[in-house]
């Protein structure tokens, strides 16, 4: 049983591969660009018979150099964008390992969170990839709100009962779904404890709209009727270097996000950067139900000297 | 059983065995309303399917949370139920227990019906039946379901070899007696008697093959519901998560296995009047099967209910709480007692073990264990460690559909057709194995 069988391997094709690799990352534009840059060069090559070198930009953002006599236009129909993105997808981005801190005291429910993540993923309103609980946690103690995303656990059991590995694990730590490739058998929502997982019952939200859309395995969009759908930690956010849609829609500064690697965690509203490692000592940061071994990747700071009325006291307030 | 008949008393008794037996097949007084009624339950459940195609799962109740619930009670309760030939066949006939030569092609066909059923039972509960062959190409082993697809394929082709194998000195004596049966059922002997002469060979060679069948079948019986059980057990919720999830189930599927057979057992006695083969001994033995199997299994439900109430953990003790006096309680109660406790202190009593009381008991035995498939597999999903909130309140309780109730039968009405045809086409009831057993020499029996 191989893993990652579908994933189009480099066949050493040479200069078209790495061609493709180029064109394909640059995006449609560059693409473009490239096909120009063929065209001229057709008249060029004629001019400089033993070849002058053109600087690409590749997806990584590094300025590379290669010898106009390889550029090559890009076919339409080469370019299978939902394979690429399948790709990257199921590979993660080099480097990273992602985090969130939730800052307990700072949440008032507001849902803009999960305004801003409905909207992104063509979900309905009872489909929630992140939901905001009201918890107590014993009878004497104060009533707080918790936002829930998917922790992303580094020990997912979600992932262990995949029996088609349509979900899986990145290397940033990242735990994604591919629509594509899942069944529907629903073992990963059974599996998780945190109740993360959602599933496509009906045809999905505006499903007919976005029929040729092509499918993003980092957005789970456009959604599949018959499939699990859950939080990406806004995978293709984090890609263009941007911060996820519920961190950055929040108006509290209940969000952190940002990369264990570097240590550093930005607040989705104040944009102020800290260490992670300091954050989580200060505040006396945890992980929810870390006693069943999940290891998950959302820290949460305890609600203490909070800036708004707990819940419950928010409504008589209203209600007087 | 050993006394000696002479040949000529030895042809005499065949030829009364092979009447009785054989009989059956060639009345079909009322199979058309039966036909009739299982092809129109048929349609109506392949109208539901095409219905949950069309609009989704969700025409089922199953929602985010309670997502797992009458089809996969349905499929545990399929496997379960699969899990007798094993026992019958297997484990009683290794033992040489003399008493279930004439049950044991009921049991075998129990087996392989049920068996054939529980994958069909799993397709239904896809959300992408289309990509069912992904589990082959891209099959993770890590997945306890790659292990119950391939136990369960396993365990219905040694089922379907359990059955058939046997059958072979059959299906000879049915060519020879059936010739007036349409062109496509004798080709059907013709194939299935495998050449079959009666030779002491040929014996010799069947004898091995059922045993050698028989031991495998013991693993594969044992692994395939064990690894059902592990479909929940390996999981971190409150109610699945339980050590002892592997022998509590195989010991639940022997309960209801014994209760399906003396189903079986008493329709085909009554229907295919077979009084001197299947007889109140046969219902006493049973019945007697029946109150051990009870037994076992109320210890483990002892083990699985009593042990966590004690402590009452609090997530553990909202879950037992719901089931001891909360909205599950009333099937609890009538599972456990009407199902289990009650059936099993009846059946003690001799008289209760008598055909109609054992038949009568069998139902109410069978039934609950169908429910408690379902308390086992659905009450769990209402209790995570997290609140359920802001979702609508169909997404908390669970009231099956009409689809879901259609499509819960329909692999059930599968079950009785596949029954109806092996026992429209063979004696229920083992030909040669009978006449041996009545002390008729092998090599007259062709």
């Amino acid at each position: 049983m191989e893993e990652n069988t579908h994933i189009p391997e480099n066949d050493g094709e040479g200069r078209r591969d790495f061609l493709k690799k180029i064109g394909i990352f640059a995006g449609v534009g560059v693409a473009a660009a490239a096909g120009a840059v063929y065209v001229a060069s057709d008249y060029e090559e004629r001019k400089h018979p033993e070849g002058k070198k053109v600087r690409v930009l590749t997806a990584d953002g590094q300025l590379v150099e290669v010898p106009e006599s390889e550029l090559q236009k890009i076919e339409q129909e080469e370019l299978d964008i939902e394979d690429e993105m399948q790709r990257r997808g199921r590979e993660g981005i080099p480097g990273k390992s992602w985090v969130m801190v939730i800052d307990l005291a700072k949440c008032r429910n507001a849902r803009m969170c999960i305004a801003a993540c409905q909207a992104a993923h063509q979900l309905r309103p009872d489909q929630y990839h992140i939901n905001t609980l009201v918890m107590k946690d014993s009878e004497h103690s104060a009533p707080y709100y918790m936002p829930k995303p998917c922790y992303h656990c580094d020990n997912p059991p979600c992932v262990k009962v995949c029996p088609v590995n349509a979900t899986f694990k990145r290397q940033d730590g990242i735990v994604l779904i591919d629509n594509l490739r899942c069944i529907g058998c629903r073992f990963c929502v059974a599996a998780c404890p945190y109740s993360a997982r959602i599933f496509n019952w009906f045809e999905p939200r505006d499903s007919e709209k976005y029929k040729d859309q092509p499918y993003d395995v980092e957005l789970n969009v456009p959604q599949k009727k018959g499939t699990i759908s859950k939080c990406l930690f806004s995978a293709d956010r984090l890609r263009k270097g941007e911060l996820p849609y519920c961190v950055s829609s929040c108006p509290n500064g209940v969000y952190w996000f940002g990369d264990m690697n570097e240590d550093v965690v930005v607040n989705g509203t104040t944009k102020e950067a800290v260490r992670f490692s300091q954050l989580i000592k200060d505040n006396g940061g945890y992980t929810y139900l870390e006693e069943l071994g999940t290891k998950p990747r959302v820290f949460y700071l305890p609600p203490k000297n909070r800036i708004f009325p707990a819940p419950g006291e928010e409504q008589t307030a209203s209600h007087s | 059983m050993e006394k000696k008949l002479s040949l000529e008393e030895s042809r005499q008794r065949l030829t009364q065995i092979e009447d009785d037996l054989i009989r059956p097949l060639k009345s079909h007084k009322g199979l058309e309303i039966w036909v009739l009624f299982l092809l129109l339950m048929l349609t109506l459940g392949f109208y539901a399917y095409y219905l949950q195609l069309r609009d989704g799962l969700g025409v089922t109740a199953l929602r985010d949370y309670v997502q797992w619930g009458m089809y996969i009670s349905n499929f545990v309760f399929f496997v379960a139920t699969s899990l007798i030939g094993m026992l019958i066949t297997s484990v009683l006939g290794l033992l040489r227990i003399p008493w279930i030569t004439p049950l044991t092609r009921i049991a075998e066909t129990i087996a392989l019906a049920f068996a054939m059923f529980a994958g069909i039972v799993i397709i239904i509960d896809m959300g992408r039946p289309d990509r069912f062959p992904y589990l082959f190409l891209h099959g993770r082993l890590q997945s306890p379901i790659l292990w119950d697809v391939t136990v369960v394929t396993t365990y219905v082709i040694i089922s379907l070899l359990l059955l058939f194998i046997p059958m072979i000195p059959d299906a000879a004596i049915l060519r020879r007696r059936m010739q007036n049966s349409p062109k496509w059922q004798q080709a059907v002997y013709k194939f299935l008697s495998a050449n079959w002469v009666a030779a002491p060979e040929q014996y010799a060679l069947i004898k091995k093959s059922i045993r050698v069948l028989a031991i495998l079948i013991i693993p594969t019986a044992l692994a395939i519901h064990t690894v059902t059980s592990w479909l929940f057990a390996s999981t971190l919720r409150v109610g699945w998560d339980s050590t002892i999830f592997g022998p509590y189930f195989v010991s639940g599927a022997f309960v209801s296995g014994v209760a399906a057979v003396i189903i079986a057992m008493y329709f085909f006695r009554t229907n295919y009047k077979l009084h001197n083969y299947i007889t109140e001994a046969h219902f006493n033995r049973m019945g007697q099967l029946l109150v051990l199997m009870c037994f076992i299994y109320l210890y483990f439900n002892l083990n699985e209910y009593f042990v966590p109430a004690y402590k009452m953990r609090k997530a553990e003790g909202h879950h037992l709480e719901a089931l001891f006096t909360g909205n599950w309680a009333v099937m609890f109660w009538a599972t456990q007692l009407g199902g289990l406790v009650i059936p099993m202190l009846l059946l003690i009593f001799k008289p209760f073990r008598k055909p109609l009381p054992a038949l009568i008991i069998s139902i109410f035995v069978l039934v609950g264990a169908w429910f408690k498939r379902l308390l086992i597999v659905v009450p769990t999903q209402q209790h995570p460690y997290l609140p359920i909130q802001n979702v609508p309140q169909n997404f908390i309780t669970y009231k099956p559909t009409g689809v879901e109730i259609m499509l819960t039968l329909l692999p059930m009405v599968g079950v009785l057709i596949v029954i109806t045809i092996i026992a429209k086409l063979f004696p229920i009831v083992p030909i040669w194995e009978t006449a041996h057993e009545q002390g008729i020499d092998e090599s007259v029996i062709k």
